[in-house]
């Protein structure tokens, strides 16, 4: 394990910290989470730099039990003198709570792999100079087609333990880094995305590139009629997608509240046989994270298989109501919002986006969605609008630029008419997916740039 | 601390910074989630830094700490400046900063009970026993609860001479019942969807008398799930007050922020379609339409005595009989409009967050009819409650909003339950189809506390006052033709 040249406090001094905490706890059953690291953030707009920052923080939870009386205490300071007090009020408040019947256990230890390092000395020696000077490369990028830059460059590094008394004690350390753009050319738009626990694999200037190019090509966009249309869509858009499925009904818990679209439908049919979801964060393409938020091991969860519901994933909490075991999901704080699925994968097929707009006679092809949101949860219907690139396909080819429409569409229907998927997959924050051509999705208004 | 802070500030300018601020901020949260019967969470977060905010050679640097010392304090003051250093490389001129009159003073919010001396066991059997009336629906399967309270202790000092000392403390409530059956699933709220907060104690939780509006939100909810889709029409469109002030959010709050305007949000949350040209000079609504941005008024949840530049709260003119007049700016954004001052907008998230400018409470102000005289006036139309779902365009002009449940008004009466409402239009379009807003009596100053902007994300507390208020010919119900076709 690396101490990241000196920027981490290391396994050893947390373990330290967590069996402390643990010792300091007269609850039944106790779980302390230690996280502490740097994020650093540079902003850029009109190609110059307006925002840079960095914060260092720490994070103390606990979670104590009585009985069946869950309390939870977070603090930020990693004294001891402080740590004893957030243990304390994570036992004060138990005792104040009432019985949770369905609470059965913590989990117990189960081993962990980490199948890639997912630490990098790159990213965590990455400085602001650095990140002024990759800012300097995109603002190039910009200039090259007579438009403007904006966006953020972000690096990470944090390492945090998870320990419970019986027995758990899992820790690891991570960096992060996250490349966004919006390019402005008059009236066009361009975008583009890059996120990697590496900075080096990040490829700003590609990306830069294809920002910079999709600005150029979507100047002075033609108001356009909404309705129903063949469209192809990034897999900017198509992680959105996912990750609403996720939030609406993966978890568990949302099954067992029969809030989810996947209640009452295991092993029915609800989107097209091509479709096929799964969550697996030990694959080394997704930000791989060996632990939840329990300290519970990941497990690969296949949630819907060839348009079959399959799976949702679990926590302790969920599990055991079940009498199941967890599938490693719990996202950690008070433990009662559910385990979630955050490390999502689409199956790929066998097709380019370039096929894609070749098979279309007349569709739009659309670069990314903006302010998604849920309009009915059970019908996973959702809406929100096209942006940063809207064009035209007309006899196979992109024609035009078209101004920026509504959709307002259930993403099951969506994923019920998915004509061909791509053949590369793209990490795009919670989901690794790859871009689509679906029929017939519905555009229900129009904005007026 | 003001040994502390005076050291930092010494420091940054020994190492060259024209300009240099620091907070450091102790905050504590507590929050009560109820849920089905049980206490789902009952959780305390404590938390303690610093931040310091420079200009050197004409730019900006931010670095923060949670630990707040002495020795940190000289390191956490250099990393600013190295970041500062590094903007340079990446500037067009230097920033200026509209100026402000240095203050110094200690302020404190108003509350009559702090939420933090009641018992636990007075605030979770509250929500419990509202908790238990709604589950005595048989339909509703989800029923929530949930309390919030925050006490910030926050002081800023620059290097102009301000030394401001400022005590908040927030609260806030909410109950949800989520009735499901037979693949349809409805929820109503009381008093707002996720609750209603502001800058009081807990007198404010115990004015809205939850348990007492149990019943009804359950029964709703329940009606819900049998009554008739929202149709797919043009009608005159009534909206109540929590629905309405996230209208006013979005569709006002957001596009008036200058730093939108500028283009520094564009990336992320977006740019905005009221462009300095349009000062003054745009029709932004009726002539019946008056909104200010008040960080003055009484207990609201976007309201302070200094924002995090020092600069004092104020109420400025955003929109003046349907003229758009006004924006939310900062020293920065103030100095490139070529303004006298600021207008006093700018928060942080925390020690950890570099201020940046966040709505106040910008307020719809009141009209002269009453609720009951707009229905009675109404002659085919819609009357929409409680936030179900919220989208709008990166320049915030297309919108579009579900409500939790309508009610058809015809002839002057409000008539059947519509389920799945929604309703669409254009910003400028839509305000300026306001014909009626309830006056004063039926006024209230909404607190929405997670207002999201900014990377690294920032949440905002803030504030909406608006009284229910009717706009004419309103694009409603959006989604019917799809949930007709799922339910077949």
């Amino acid at each position: 394990m690396t101490n990241g040249n000196g920027k981490l406090l290391g396994q050893e001094r947390l373990q330290e910290l967590a069996q402390k905490a643990l010792s300091f706890s007269s609850a039944d059953q106790t779980q302390v989470t230690i996280g502490i690291g740097q994020n650093s953030l540079t902003r850029f707009a009109g190609s110059i730099i307006h925002q840079n920052v960095a914060e260092r923080d720490a994070t103390v939870a606990v979670r104590a039990i009585i009985g069946k009386k869950i309390g939870f205490a977070v603090g930020n300071s990693i004294s001891d003198e402080a740590i004893k007090a957030t243990v304390e009020k994570a036992i004060e408040f138990a005792r104040h709570q009432q019985e949770n019947p369905d609470f059965v256990s913590l989990p117990k230890p189960k081993p962990i792999q980490k199948p890639v390092p997912t630490f990098f000395d790159s990213t965590a020696e990455f400085s602001a100079d650095d990140r002024a000077a990759a800012v300097e490369k995109i603002v190039k990028a910009a200039d090259k087609v007579n438009a403007h830059a904006a966006g953020s460059l972000s690096t990470g590094y944090s390492e945090h333990i998870i320990a419970n008394s019986l027995g758990i004690n899992a820790y690891d350390a991570d960096t992060s880094s996250t490349f966004t753009t919006v390019i402005t050319a008059d009236t066009g738009f361009g975008y583009a995305q890059r996120i990697s626990s590496d900075i080096t694999k990040l490829d700003i200037d590609k990306a830069a590139d294809e920002a910079a190019k999709t600005a150029d090509r979507s100047r002075n966009p033609e108001p356009f009629e909404p309705g129903e249309y063949d469209v192809v869509l990034t897999p900017y858009c198509v992680e959105d997608m996912v990750s609403f499925l996720s939030w609406m009904g993966f978890s568990a818990l949302a099954v067992q509240e029969g809030r989810s679209f996947m209640s009452g439908k295991f092993g029915q049919k609800i989107c097209g046989d091509n479709i096929t979801i799964w969550d697996d964060g030990l694959d080394p393409r997704t930000n791989v994270r060996p632990f939840d938020g329990e300290g519970f091991p990941k497990q690969k969860v296949e949630l819907i298989k060839n348009g079959v519901a399959n799976a949702v994933v679990y926590d302790s909490y969920t599990a055991y109501k079940e009498g199941k075991e967890s599938t490693g999901h719990a996202m950690g704080g008070t433990g009662t919002q559910g385990p979630y699925a955050t490390n999502m994968f689409l199956a790929p097929g066998n097709a380019t986006v370039e096929e894609m707009i070749a098979s279309t006679d007349r569709g739009i092809f659309v670069t990314r969605f903006n302010y998604t949101n849920i309009v009915h949860p059970l019908l996973t219907i959702f809406t929100g609008l096209t942006r940063d690139g809207t064009f035209l396909i007309e006899d196979g080819k992109i024609t035009k630029p078209i101004r920026n429409l509504r959709f307002t569409e259930s993403i099951l229907d969506a994923f019920s008419n998915v004509e061909m998927i791509g053949k590369d997959l793209m990490l795009c924050g919670a989901a690794t997916v790859p871009a689509l051509k679906i029929k017939n999705f519905r555009f229900t208004g129009a904005t007026e740039f | 601390m003001k040994e502390f802070t005076e050291k930092i500030l010494q420091k940054a300018k020994d190492l060259g910074a024209s300009y240099a601020d620091v907070r450091i901020i102790k905050g504590a949260n507590e929050s009560i989630n109820i849920k089905n019967g049980k206490v789902d969470a009952l959780a305390a977060a404590s938390d303690y830094g610093f931040g310091v905010r420079v200009i050197v050679n004409g730019s900006w640097g931010f670095a923060s700490s949670f630990t707040v010392t002495d020795e940190e304090a000289e390191k956490v003051v250099q990393q600013a400046v190295s970041i500062a250093r590094a903007s340079s490389r990446l500037k067009r001129e230097d920033v200026k900063l509209a100026p402000v009159e240095p203050a110094e003073g200690h302020f404190e919010s108003e509350w009559k009970i702090n939420p933090f001396d009641v018992p636990l066991e007075d605030k979770i059997n509250l929500l419990l026993d509202a908790d238990k009336i709604m589950r005595q629906q048989p339909e509703i399967k989800i029923s929530e609860g949930q309390m919030n309270f925050w006490k910030t202790d926050e002081t800023f000092a620059s290097t102009e001479g301000s030394y401001i000392e400022q005590v908040k403390i927030e609260s806030g409530a909410g109950i949800e019942a989520t009735a499901i059956e037979a693949g349809e699933m409805q929820r109503r709220s009381y008093p707002a969807f996720g609750g209603d907060y502001a800058s009081r104690g807990y007198e404010f939780v115990e004015g809205w008398n939850l348990v007492d509006h149990a019943e009804s939100i359950a029964k709703e909810a329940a009606e819900l799930l049998k009554a008739p889709q929202c149709p797919s029409d043009t009608r005159d469109l009534i909206l109540e007050g929590s629905m309405l002030a996230l209208q006013v959010h979005e569709s006002c709050g957001h596009p008036i922020e200058l730093d939108r305007v500028f283009g520094t949000e564009s990336s992320f949350a977006g740019t905005s379609f009221l462009t300095t040209d349009k000062l003054n000079t745009f029709r932004y609504g009726s002539d019946k339409v008056n909104i200010v941005a008040d960080a003055t008024a009484p207990g609201g949840l976007g309201s302070f005595s200094f924002d995090d530049e020092g600069v004092p709260a104020q109420c400025v003119d955003i929109v003046k009989n349907g003229i758009f007049s006004g924006y939310l700016s900062s020293r920065e954004t103030a100095a490139q409009m070529g303004w006298e001052s600021s207008g006093g907008a700018m928060r942080a998230d925390g020690w950890s967050r570099i201020p940046i400018i966040r709505m106040t409470n910008i307020n719809l102000l009141p009209g002269d009819w009453t609720f009951d005289e707009i229905i009675k006036d109404t002659k085919d139309g819609i009357y929409a409650a409680g936030v179900q779902s919220w989208s709008i365009d990166d320049k915030r002009l297309n919108f579009q909003f579900g409500t939790e449940v309508a009610w058809e008004i015809k002839d002057g009466s409000l008539g059947r339950m519509l389920k799945n409402p929604t309703y669409t239009g254009i910003t400028y379009e839509f305000w300026r189809g306001c014909d009626a807003i309830a006056g004063k009596d039926e006024w209230h100053l909404w607190g929405v506390p997670s207002c999201g902007k900014g990377e690294p994300m920032q949440t905002a507390r803030v504030g909406h006052g608006v009284a229910p208020s009717r706009f004419r010919n309103v694009r409603i119900g959006v989604m019917e033709s799809q949930s007709s076709e799922s339910e077949e």
